[in-house]
């Protein structure tokens, strides 16, 4: 083992795995608190919330360091609540039974271009007779544009740019650019400065309530943007990486160690043991792996770990069974094997004690290298549609990315980041590995 | 073999009777060694597939699960057609449930899911072996049939144009690459391919979806996907033009994800050789690089180039599905995909089977070339045949 540390430290010596090692250390702290701060049951109900979650955030929206690229000034999301004690909110009671709610819902504006969307929500309470809202939209520059009279119900919301009435009083043109742009000018121009929607609601019981929240939706939004069920990819992308880095390291550790364990167990009873042993690789050589693995995915489960499990399984008899076999064949003749055989060893004792630990250090440069290729595997199985049913996961994002026509449509951020991230994974197990293979194998050092 | 002998033959000139019966007399015993050792590796590998279907088999049915989601189905069918049948309608209810349990058990004996599935599971295997493989449940081919094998088959030429022509294309660009950086060791471009082996760690699909990005999305230079323009192309010349067109793309992302890394292990694999003492000594004889290359490089490592092409098709085979969902290609991969997104389990056995028969054939195919370059099979291993 002392050998092993020495290698391991020789590794010192090669930039490209400091970098590697850098990255993974990263990732790995990032794994860590992901998993504190949105726990399993949190990062679920949220991915899988839907639009009682996720009402506010924007669809299809890019990430913020889009922003950062660009010149100009791209609008974000903007939300202004009647419930926030900063907007101002006046109750009155104007009859016997009714009520007057007038609320001023002002927002600053000072973003180029336009709000995708622009939407009001609206809760109110009441027994039986429903409120009735108007609302008003006043510009910057003093203009007063009526935009709509509803009864809402309870909890109700109001689209923009769903409204035709609305619509054909602005004119031609998206009713949120015609709301927001400079009058009379070509090509449209943003208006910036305090815009406010004034709302006057009529309540006709007394006890009745109504309160207001005003969505401007941004084009861009949170770290990582939106998909198209609004729901923020920051969240995909965190957890994404303990899911990777756990498939990944398990499946190659799981791997590796089974094989070489029955490896050692073929090569020390030899004969029968070792003939069903090649047999079996035989057969598992010509088994389709990933189309076994679909067909599981389809008709059984889709779970993770059940995909994990089953990788590991087809694994363990796979080709490099071959040549640990080869190395334990060179292991079995050595003379401590023989000495520890002579003091009256047990078979399982000396297959798990002397043979698998003296080979144990020389495997460390296969599992690192291993782990890559199941972290695309995971991916991949998830681009096919076989993800996890309720984790989100990179590959879950890209495959929904590809689905909703992400490229076709120039949503590239939707597919770069988890792309970036899968890469950053891959390439830094890659660049360790490589670097420890050539530690290990003095052959290779050479060269 | 006929390198080696021509050489032989042509440096000792002794009696040239003698050594021309002597060698067919050799040649002969080499001719039944190798078919021995071809007809004992064939009988074992049809074990070894036999057993590989089996047990595809098995996983397809998830033990006999799939054919409770059949039962299901068929209930349903004839439950949804009784129900719209004006004769049965006005039937007692009694009449009716008997009439239908009836087309039910019809339908299932039809099936045999009315025996016990280990006993079909062997009704499985037998028609899966010899490629009777049936009607197709939902899929059908272009030519409008549901007989598996014309699915498959109309989806085999895709699959073999695509990953035939990138996988060759890696292999040799990768041997030749390799065999130059071998020569020059240590100069600039040995050190970036040895920087850029890494890269090779994200599969072709993922460069896919970069590609397609960057040449599609962005430039709009290459198409999406596909294998040819809608309507294809009557005319030839323009259809092989659309596809070399359509190609451009997945080829090279299976290049990207592979060249560097092949290009890597070859180099170091040659170098390893290449520091033999035989090696060296050919060099201090004097002996052309060319030479020096052919006969005492890459002779010996023929098998082991051989069989990392073996593996390569089998990589070929199984990994196709991806990349040929990413980039759309009509192939055997997507049919595979589509078939399991339909539950059509005998497109899925087949496709299965097809791939284990494909396996089974690439390891026979490995093993013959072996035995064709590999002297211990050729002289007899342990015979005390000519060395």
């Amino acid at each position: 083992m002392s050998m092993f540390w020495s290698n391991a430290k020789r590794l010192r010596e090669y930039p490209t795995a400091m970098i590697g090692l850098t990255i993974i250390i990263a990732l790995a702290v990032m794994s860590i608190v992901t998993l504190v701060v949105i726990p399993y049951g949190e990062a679920v109900r949220l991915w899988r919330g839907g639009a009682a979650v996720w009402s506010d955030s924007p669809k299809n929206a890019w990430p913020l360091w889009y922003d950062w690229l660009k010149r100009e000034k791209m609008p974000r999301t903007i939300v202004v609540d009647s419930r926030d004690p900063a907007v101002e909110k006046v109750v009155e009671a104007t009859g016997r039974d009714t009520v007057d709610v007038t609320m001023d819902l002002e927002f600053d504006y000072p973003y180029d271009g336009f709000p995708p969307e622009l939407t009001l929500f609206l809760t109110s309470t009441y027994r039986e007779r429903r409120p009735h809202v108007s609302l008003k939209w006043i510009t910057p520059d003093g203009r007063e544009i009526r935009v709509a009279s509803l009864t809402p119900t309870r909890s109700d919301s109001y689209r923009f740019t769903q409204d035709r009435t609305l619509q054909r009083r602005l004119g031609r043109g998206r009713v949120e650019e015609l709301l927001f742009a400079v009058p009379e000018r070509e090509p449209l121009v943003a208006l910036n400065g305090p815009y406010t929607l004034h709302v006057e609601g009529l309540l006709f019981e007394e006890d009745a309530t109504l309160d207001a929240k005003l969505v401007v939706y941004g084009v861009v939004h949170g770290l990582a943007g939106t998909d198209h069920l609004r729901r923020d990819l920051l969240i995909a992308l965190l957890w994404g990486t303990p899911v990777a880095m756990a498939f990944g390291l398990l499946a190659a550790a799981g791997t590796t160690l089974t094989t070489m364990c029955i490896a050692a167990t073929a090569v020390w009873f030899g004969g029968l043991v070792d003939a069903t042993a090649q047999r079996i690789v035989g057969v598992v050589m010509v088994l389709p792996v990933l189309p076994i693995l679909i067909m599981i995915g389809t008709f059984y489960s889709r779970s993770i770990w059940v995909m994990l499990g089953t990788v590991i399984l087809l694994s363990i008899f796979g080709a490099s069974i071959l040549s640990y076999r080869a190395i334990f064949m060179q292991v079995r003749t050595l003379p401590y094997v023989e000495a520890a055989q002579a003091y009256g060893a047990s078979n399982p004792r000396i297959v798990f004690r002397y043979l698998v630990p003296r080979v144990l250090p020389m495997i460390v440069p296969n599992l690192v290298i291993l782990v890559p290729g199941f972290v695309f595997l995971e991916a991949a199985l998830a681009v096919l549609g076989l993800g996890d049913p309720v984790l989100p996961t990179w590959g879950k994002v890209i495959q929904n990315a590809n689905v909703e026509g992400a490229l076709f449509k120039g949503y590239y951020y939707w597919i770069l980041q988890p792309a970036a991230l899968l890469m950053l994974a891959g390439f830094a197990f890659a660049m360790v590995g490589f670097a420890l293979d050539r530690v290990f194998n003095p052959r290779l050092r050479e060269l | 073999m006929s390198l080696e002998r021509r050489s032989l033959e042509g440096t000792i000139a002794v009696d040239a009777e003698a050594v021309s019966s002597a060698s067919r007399r050799a040649r002969l015993a080499t001719f039944t060694r190798m078919i021995r050792y071809t007809v004992i590796r064939l009988v074992a590998l049809f074990f070894t597939v036999v057993a590989g279907v089996y047990l595809t088999i098995l996983i397809a049915n998830m033990g006999g699960y799939v054919d409770q989601i059949r039962r299901a189905q068929i209930r349903e069918t004839i439950d949804l057609a009784a129900s719209e049948d004006p004769a049965l309608r006005l039937m007692p209810e009694e009449e009716r449930t008997r009439i239908i349990e009836e087309r039910v058990r019809l339908a299932e004996a039809r099936l045999r899911l009315d025996q016990p599935f280990f006993v079909r599971s062997f009704y499985y295997l037998r028609d899966a072996l010899t490629l009777n493989l049936g009607f197709a449940e939902r899929l059908v081919s272009d030519s409008g049939s549901k007989q598996v094998r014309l699915v498959i088959t109309e989806r085999l030429p895709p699959t073999l144009v695509l990953f035939g022509t990138s996988n060759l294309l890696l292999f040799f660009t990768a041997i030749i690459a390799a065999l130059n950086l071998s020569r020059r060791y240590g100069s600039r471009w040995d050190k970036l391919v040895m920087a850029m082996a890494p890269t090779s760690a994200a599969p072709g699909w993922f460069y896919g979806l970069f590609l397609i990005l960057i040449f599609a999305a962005a430039l709009r230079l290459l198409p999406f996907g596909g294998m040819v323009e809608a309507p294809p192309p009557d005319n030839p010349v323009l259809y092989a033009r659309s596809l070399l067109k359509h190609m451009v793309l997945p080829v090279s992302a299976t290049l990207m994800s592979a060249l560097f890394f092949s290009t890597y292990s070859w180099r170091t694999f040659f170098l390893i050789f290449s520091s033999e003492d035989y090696v060296e000594m050919a060099k201090a004889k004097g002996l052309p690089n060319r030479m020096i290359e052919r006969r005492y490089v890459l002779r010996p490592t023929l098998p082991n180039i051989i069989t990392s092409f073996a593996l390569m098709l089998i990589s070929l085979w199984t990994g196709a599905i991806i990349l040929e969902t990413v980039f759309n290609w009509p192939g055997l991969g997507r049919l595979y995909f589509r078939a399991i997104g339909l539950y059509d389990t005998p497109v899925i056995v087949a496709i299965a089977v097809v791939y284990a028969y494909l396996l089974g054939l690439t390891l026979f195919l490995l093993d013959f070339l072996y035995a064709l370059v590999d002297p211990r099979v050729r002289v007899g291993e342990g015979r005390g045949g000519r060395a």
